[in-house]
């Protein structure tokens, strides 16, 4: 029982770090009133990027940086028509979306010929398992040794990453003039003007920020979690981590919390197929998978608590002449 | 914009097809980059897609879905709401007309499940855009999240239903058993048959003729009633259409069971007329493609239908392509789709600075000549 819950838990880390990444990246978008439903094409461009990189280089790293690069750029796009030509932030989202799931397989069919999937990655360039220090001494220790050497232990660096993000993300938003003007800008960007401080260029940089979150958290998809891009191998992930940014309320510490929730019901999902459960018979997968969209409209509409976002998330920021 | 300094032909039909134009030249780079000359492939998806009979029946095929999905996007649109729910919308009206096939199909002839089908088509598909409206009217949840969510939890409700309830004993494929031949709809080359007119076979059927019946509907609706009249006061500005004594909130309501009937009939098209049995994924993106239509469309049921058919041609025209040239598929199509709803929606008012600056600077050239004929 111990040993199927630490498994589970340790799938549950595995399953969230792409959501963290992803949400975090949408939450200095959202706050700086843009909104960011592009997530899932910027982490699928960036799987993209990352796996063909690496599998030309040889190195993981340099694919990491390719993932980045294509989530920034797409995040720039997003910027120039929504700040700088203050058109639907949404459609633009859309529109990053679709091209994202067409570019990523016209150009994989043409470079590798493998039916849009990159080669299969080895090894050397893939994120592969890290063990912390101590942990082979400790794993014999009841409890805390298995918690540690099983749990905490033995994961890739960017899941680390992702966790380390959480507190970086608190203290920039909260701490830091640029955190204070963000959220300016996204609750009332006229004030922000107001000061002689540029709504957009404030926009522009939290764009950039969310690029990079998303490319880490692409890159993830097909250089840590698989050995490979797969044709929409994002499935969904960055739609759900933007239902982790609003179940956690657009702040960093429950946007964890949301994130872990839902990649706790990914990996419970996973170990219940086809088990069957006292009482209540066997649970449809699909029903589980569902679970974060449907709480994500429950607390939108206000049923379980309030998700009440930044208040001029969604408009073009037009300065009054 | 009351105090556009553009004239207003330029602003509905010069710059939006500048629009358009930019977002080919983009996917003519995108062509090139794989290695594709852009205007041979042009030629071969014109051909392709309008040069033969068959080729235009399966341009008209695909075009009705955009009908259906473009309408619905637009009528929401004119209210200023965002319903990018038609994929799951459509989902649902499949399932409807695919549960009422498989209920009557060996009792009834096509002309009397038709309506029986039409009806279960806008109905699931209403009742599906039904909640997120009244979420948003009521709870003030945000519409474009809440039917993203929608589509998700269709797509997750339909694997379930074809997996554990609808499967065939003894399938592995995921599908419902195929209706009698009984139900499908008539085919368009099995309707020009009954005029002595032969036409190469392919699936177009007979829900096109209800999609431009759909497009009539709509255009009547909101240019020639009451409400259609509270639908664009709404869209134009909310708050005025409040002080004008419109309900908002019932009529957000009554918008969205419009739009998601409206996306609901593609299953139609899809189910009872294409693949006569309920399948996974069978709208394939058509839902949101059905923004694009809108945008290029301008929301307006003309325009809507000039723009289906330019994606029924960027479909057919690019399964053509997909015989010819190794480097492309069906995804290129997206990609130029993409390109399009980029240029032609969130970048839309790009060049309205510059084409107000271009009619600005040749008023003044034109002042002074008009003061010296005055003069004179």
């Amino acid at each position: 029982m111990f040993e199927s819950i630490i498994l589970i838990l340790d799938a549950t880390l595995r399953v969230s770090a792409p959501l963290i990444l992803a949400a975090l990246a949408g939450l200095f978008s959202e706050r700086s009133g843009i909104v960011n439903i592009a997530l899932e094409g910027k982490m699928l461009s960036s799987a993209f990027a990352a796996a063909a990189m690496a599998a030309v280089t040889g190195s993981v790293w340099l694919g990491l940086l390719a993932g980045i690069g294509i989530s920034v750029l797409l995040a720039l796009i997003h910027g120039f028509a929504s700040i700088t030509h203050r058109g639907d932030q949404i459609v633009s989202g859309v529109a990053i979306n679709m091209l994202a799931v067409g570019l990523t397989v016209t150009l994989g069919r043409f470079w590798f010929g493998l039916g849009g999937q990159t080669p299969a990655l080895t090894d050397s360039s893939r994120f592969t398992a890290i063990t912390l220090p101590g942990a082979e001494a400790v794993a014999d220790v009841p409890v805390f040794g298995q918690f540690y050497s099983q749990l905490f232990s033995g994961h890739n660096f960017l899941v680390y990453l992702s966790l380390f993000a959480v507190p970086v993300c608190y203290w920039v938003i909260y701490k830091t003039r640029f955190g204070l003007r963000l959220r300016a800008a996204g609750e009332n960007p006229h004030a922000v003007d107001t000061a002689g401080i540029s709504v957009a260029w404030i926009r522009y940089r939290a764009l950039i920020i969310s690029g990079i979150l998303a490319g880490i958290a692409g890159a993830y998809l097909s250089t840590a979690h698989s050995a490979g891009f797969v044709p929409n191998m994002s499935a969904g992930k960055g739609f759900i981590a933007l239902a982790a940014l609003i179940f956690g309320k657009w702040k960093p510490v429950p946007v964890l919390f949301g994130c872990l929730l839902f990649g706790f019901l990914d990996a419970i999902a996973i170990r219940l197929q086809g088990v069957e459960l006292p009482l209540v018979g066997e649970i449809p997968v699909q029903a589980i998978e569902v679970l974060p969209y449907i709480l994500t409209v429950l607390l939108l509409a206000g049923f379980i608590g309030r998700a009440v976002g930044p208040k001029a998330i969604g408009q073009p920021y037009v300065k009054s002449r | 914009m009351n105090d556009s300094k553009i004239p207003s032909w330029v602003n509905i039909i010069v710059l939006p097809l500048i629009n358009i134009m930019f977002a080919f030249a983009f996917a003519a780079g995108i062509f090139i980059a794989v290695d594709v000359n852009p205007i041979e492939a042009a030629g071969v998806m014109v051909r392709g897609a309008l040069g033969y009979q068959e080729g235009i029946g399966y341009t008209l095929y695909y075009a009705t879905n955009f009908i259906f999905t473009g309408l619905a996007v637009a009528v929401a649109f004119s209210a200023g709401l965002f319903n990018i729910g038609g994929e799951g919308q459509a989902y649902m009206g499949g399932l409807g007309v695919g549960l009422a096939c498989l209920a009557l199909d060996s009792t009834l002839p096509f002309w009397a499940l038709l309506p029986i089908t039409m009806l279960a088509s806008m109905l699931f598909g209403a009742l599906f855009a039904l909640i997120p409206a009244y979420l948003q009217a009521y709870r003030g949840s945000h519409i474009v999240i809440t039917t993203i969510m929608f589509n998700f939890i269709a797509s997750a409700l339909m694997v379930y239903l074809l997996v554990n309830v609808l499967k065939l004993e003894g399938q592995m494929a995921p599908v419902s058993r195929v209706f009698e031949d009984s139900a499908g709809l008539p085919m368009f080359h099995e309707m020009t048959q009954w005029f002595g007119i032969s036409f190469s076979q392919s699936p177009m059927n007979l829900s096109f003729f209800i999609a431009l019946i759909c497009c009539v509907l709509v255009w009547a609706l909101l240019w020639r009633t009451r409400w259609g009249y509270a639908i664009r006061a709404m869209g134009a500005s909310p708050s005025a259409a409040e002080y004008g004594g419109i309900n908002y909130k019932k009529l957000i309501i009554v918008v969205m069971l419009i739009s998601g009937a409206l996306s609901g009939m593609m299953g139609l098209n899809e189910v009872q007329g294409y693949s006569q049995q309920l399948k996974l994924d069978f709208v394939a993106g058509y839902g949101f493609t059905g923004i694009a239509v809108c945008l290029i469309g301008r929301s307006h049921p003309i325009g809507i239908i000039l723009a289906s058919l330019l994606f029924g041609v960027l479909y057919q025209g690019g399964a053509e392509l997909s015989f010819d040239y190794p480097n492309i598929d069906r995804e290129m199509i997206q990609v130029v789709q993409a390109l399009v709803v980029l240029f032609s929606g969130a970048l839309a008012l790009m060049l309205v600075k510059p084409a107000e600056k271009l009619f600005v600077f040749l008023d003044q050239k034109k002042k002074p000549l008009n003061g010296v004929k005055a003069e004179a």
